[in-house]
């Protein structure tokens, strides 16, 4: 059962290795594209749901059986929009800003160990690329938000950017205490550490403690309630893609739905065992890992999606306060802990 | 470089902002021109108008039957007491005893007003501090009382149900029931308030200290209503200057001292128990009889100037008729609650953030066209 392997002996014995190289190369990107397509539709459309089931209503359930083609007939329309620029817009920097949201997250989505074979990209450096690439996202809010030449906008990028460079020091610090205890930053040698155990249970108690750091700063990242100030419908209309339309602005609501899965997907590789099935009742059939991967990240995601529903929004200042007097100095702590753990070999292992 | 060097070259500038009259914040077409450094708001000034139809103006064209439907569409939330407060003008004008039966459903309904005004403002108060949810749960409990009012006079929102001498019509033989099944469904949801949003520590966080009005200020720029009330300023209608059955029921004046949103925000939620109480105590005694009190078809009033106040939903409505013995009004003037509570805006809103900007507005429940009329 190693259906990359033999697709690639396939094409490499078909043609010249140049030709070869190429053509996997498109068909890998030919596949991330429609997983990306497919896991943006859907999960708004399951945010949807999800939200109405919160609030004592049905969601979209007309279009396509429950609803199915509701989302493909709103990106639809949104194609099909026109795609405006106000008069005083950076046009260069306007145009270009939704592409730094999107191609972004489309790279992070490349990384992850969807089931043993299924990854394109397996790097030395995941877990480092995984960080430093969602930090370039936030370039795009920056410029979309100056570019527009609004101030709502601009007030909504602005706070973007000391929002995403707060918490992104508690993201990295709360993986980086997860990979005290692997050793390694390569997404794959992470998980094949947590065939003794997931590392939420390995790490026990200050793992749990970098789990709810990391989904607290993920959440905020990802600029979702209860820490979605940079679109903070109520105050600033809608933030930073206020003169956005069209597709353009649909690049920005889906990447939103991406980035949401990448934090998911993130949690689920480092803390959960990725692929791995409770108590490897599945692991030998390699298939079942895209199940087990996509079941732990949804949960993840109606976690996040239960805080945006449930939470009222926090003010600026209190974010800051948050991430800067509370979570940081604990995630420094919990770092020491973690490291003091692993040298007297206090890990949980199976 | 020196320190003037930068000072000159990182100097922070205010700028302004328009919020509204387009802007999901002010709930209507009222326009602030904010004045922001940074974050941190410097001058809040309202802008108004944008929804003026005269309606004093056109009070003073039409007969006192007709001028009841205008205020309707002043403060349309509240819209069974504006009309009481006309009727009620108009009756003490013209010495007419009202029939008890009528002071009973009046009350009834305006308490029930006052209940689907607060549950709606709750629900929009939580969509302002970004819980989005509330806004469902709001409307899932004003619906039961749309549906009361539909049943009895025919509209949901605009009710018009008031007459001067009396009632339009007699209510519908459901309504005690209904409203017995309401107040029941009402008694189990309002602690659900209280666990999705009062609880909350973030919304404790944002709303706690926040657009603090001291009661000097209360009374110096003419708060009423459940705003005046939070700052420990005792200013029910219903109780110093009781009408229509307040003086047969037990009823507190919900008061607090903070004078912050939170404070603002308690008394509204207090504030739907009490009318439930009211109900609960006039619902089983409302007394038989006529639904009206005879008056001329074409009502003149006698020469003279005419004020009666009343508790809406949002705070104290007055309404000053000069009368020249003619059946319309020489001058009509309404004052509004809404229009003094905004005007206390600039003071307590500066020197918070734009965020606390929303949750204060939030709290002064504002209906734009009750400001503008």
């Amino acid at each position: 059962m190693n259906i990359t392997k033999n697709i690639h002996e396939w094409l490499f014995s078909l043609m010249p290795e140049a030709t070869a190289s190429i053509v996997e190369m498109v068909l890998i990107a030919v596949v991330y594209l429609a997983i990306f397509a497919v896991a943006g539709l859907y999960l708004v459309l399951l945010e949807r749901r999800v939200a109405a089931w919160f609030q004592l209503r049905l969601g979209p359930n007309r279009v396509g059986y429950q609803g199915l083609l509701q989302t493909m007939a709103d990106a639809l329309k949104l194609v099909s929009k026109e795609l405006t620029v106000t008069i005083k817009a950076d046009k260069f920097l306007y145009n270009l800003a939704p592409y730094f949201v999107i191609v972004t997250a489309l790279m992070a989505l490349s990384l992850f160990p969807f089931s043993k074979e299924f990854q394109a990209f397996d790097i030395n450096i995941g877990i480092f690329f995984l960080t430093s690439i969602s930090s370039i996202g936030v370039i795009g809010i920056l410029l979309a938000g100056w570019s527009s030449n609004n101030k709502f906008a601009l007030i909504g990028a602005m706070r973007s950017g000391v929002q995403t460079i707060s918490y992104e020091l508690s993201v990295g610090l709360s993986l980086l205490t997860m990979v005290l205890m692997t050793g390694s930053l390569q997404l794959s040698q992470i998980v094949e550490v947590q065939k003794g155990g997931w590392l939420i249970v390995q790490g026990h108690i200050p793992a749990i403690i970098a789990f709810c750091i990391y989904m607290i700063a993920g959440t905020a990242e990802t600029n979702r309630a209860p820490f979605d100030l940079v679109e903070a419908e109520s105050e600033l209309g809608a933030g930073f893609h206020t003169e956005y339309s069209g597709m353009k602005f649909a690049y920005f609501f889906l990447a939103e739905f991406i980035n949401m899965f990448i934090i998911a997907a993130i949690a689920t590789t480092v803390f959960f065992g990725a692929y791995l099935s409770p108590f490897g009742i599945t692991d030998n059939i390699p298939l079942l890992g895209v199940f087990w991967f996509l079941a732990k990240t949804l949960v993840l995601i109606f976690l996040m999606m239960w805080f945006r529903w449930t939470f009222p929004r926090l003010r600026i200042d209190q974010l800051l306060v948050l991430e800067w007097k509370y979570l940081l100095p604990l995630n420094l702590l919990n770092l020491v802990i973690m490291a003091l753990i692993v040298l007297l070999k206090l890990t949980i292992h199976f | 470089m020196d320190t003037t060097t930068i000072k000159n070259n990182f100097r922070s500038e205010e700028y302004q902002i328009n919020m509204g009259p387009q802007h999901p914040a002010t709930h209507g077409v009222l326009r602030l021109l904010l004045t922001i450094d940074g974050e941190i708001i410097k001058k809040v000034e309202p802008d108004l108008g944008y929804i003026h139809r005269s309606i004093e103006k056109m009070c003073e064209r039409d007969s006192y039957q007709q001028i009841v439907h205008l205020t309707d569409r002043m403060d349309y939330l509240s819209s069974h007491i504006n009309n009481e407060a006309v009727c009620l003008t108009v009756e003490n004008a013209l010495q007419v005893e009202v029939p008890e039966r009528v002071k009973v459903i009046r009350t009834i309904i305006a308490e029930l007003t006052r209940i689907a005004s607060h549950t709606l403002w709750w629900g929009v108060m939580g969509m302002d501090v970004g819980a989005l949810t509330t806004y469902f749960y709001g409307f899932r409990d004003r619906e039961m009382i749309n549906d009361i009012f539909e049943e009895t006079c025919g509209a949901r929102l605009t009710m018009n149900y008031n007459i001067p001498g009396g009632l339009m019509f007699d209510i519908h033989p459901n309504f005690v029931k209904r409203t017995k099944e309401f107040i029941a469904h009402f008694k189990t949801k309002l602690p659900e308030y209280d666990l999705l949003l009062t609880g909350n520590v973030i919304f404790q966080k944002r709303m706690k200290g926040i657009g603090i009005l001291s009661k000097e200020d209360a009374i110096s720029f003419g708060a009423s209503g459940p705003v005046g009330r939070a700052s420990g300023y005792s200013c029910d209608v219903r109780k110093h200057h009781s009408y229509s059955a307040y003086d047969k029921v037990n009823f507190k004046e919900i008061l607090k001292t903070e004078g912050d949103t939170f404070a603002r925000y308690q008394v509204r939620i207090l504030e739907m128990w009490e009318s439930l109480s009211i109900i609960e105590q006039l619902i089983d005694n409302i007394p038989e009889g006529d639904f009206f009190a005879k008056t001329n078809t074409v009502i003149k009033l006698p020469e003279g100037e005419f004020y009666e106040k009343v508790e809406t939903a949002r705070g104290e409505l007055g309404v000053y008729i000069i009368s020249t013995g003619t059946k319309n009004p020489y001058r009509m003037k309404f004052r509004s609650p809404g229009f003094s509570n905004l005007s206390l805006l600039n003071h307590i809103a500066v020197g918070g953030k734009i965020g606390d900007l929303v949750a204060t507005m939030a709290t002064l429940d504002l209906v734009i066209p009750d400001i503008d009329r």
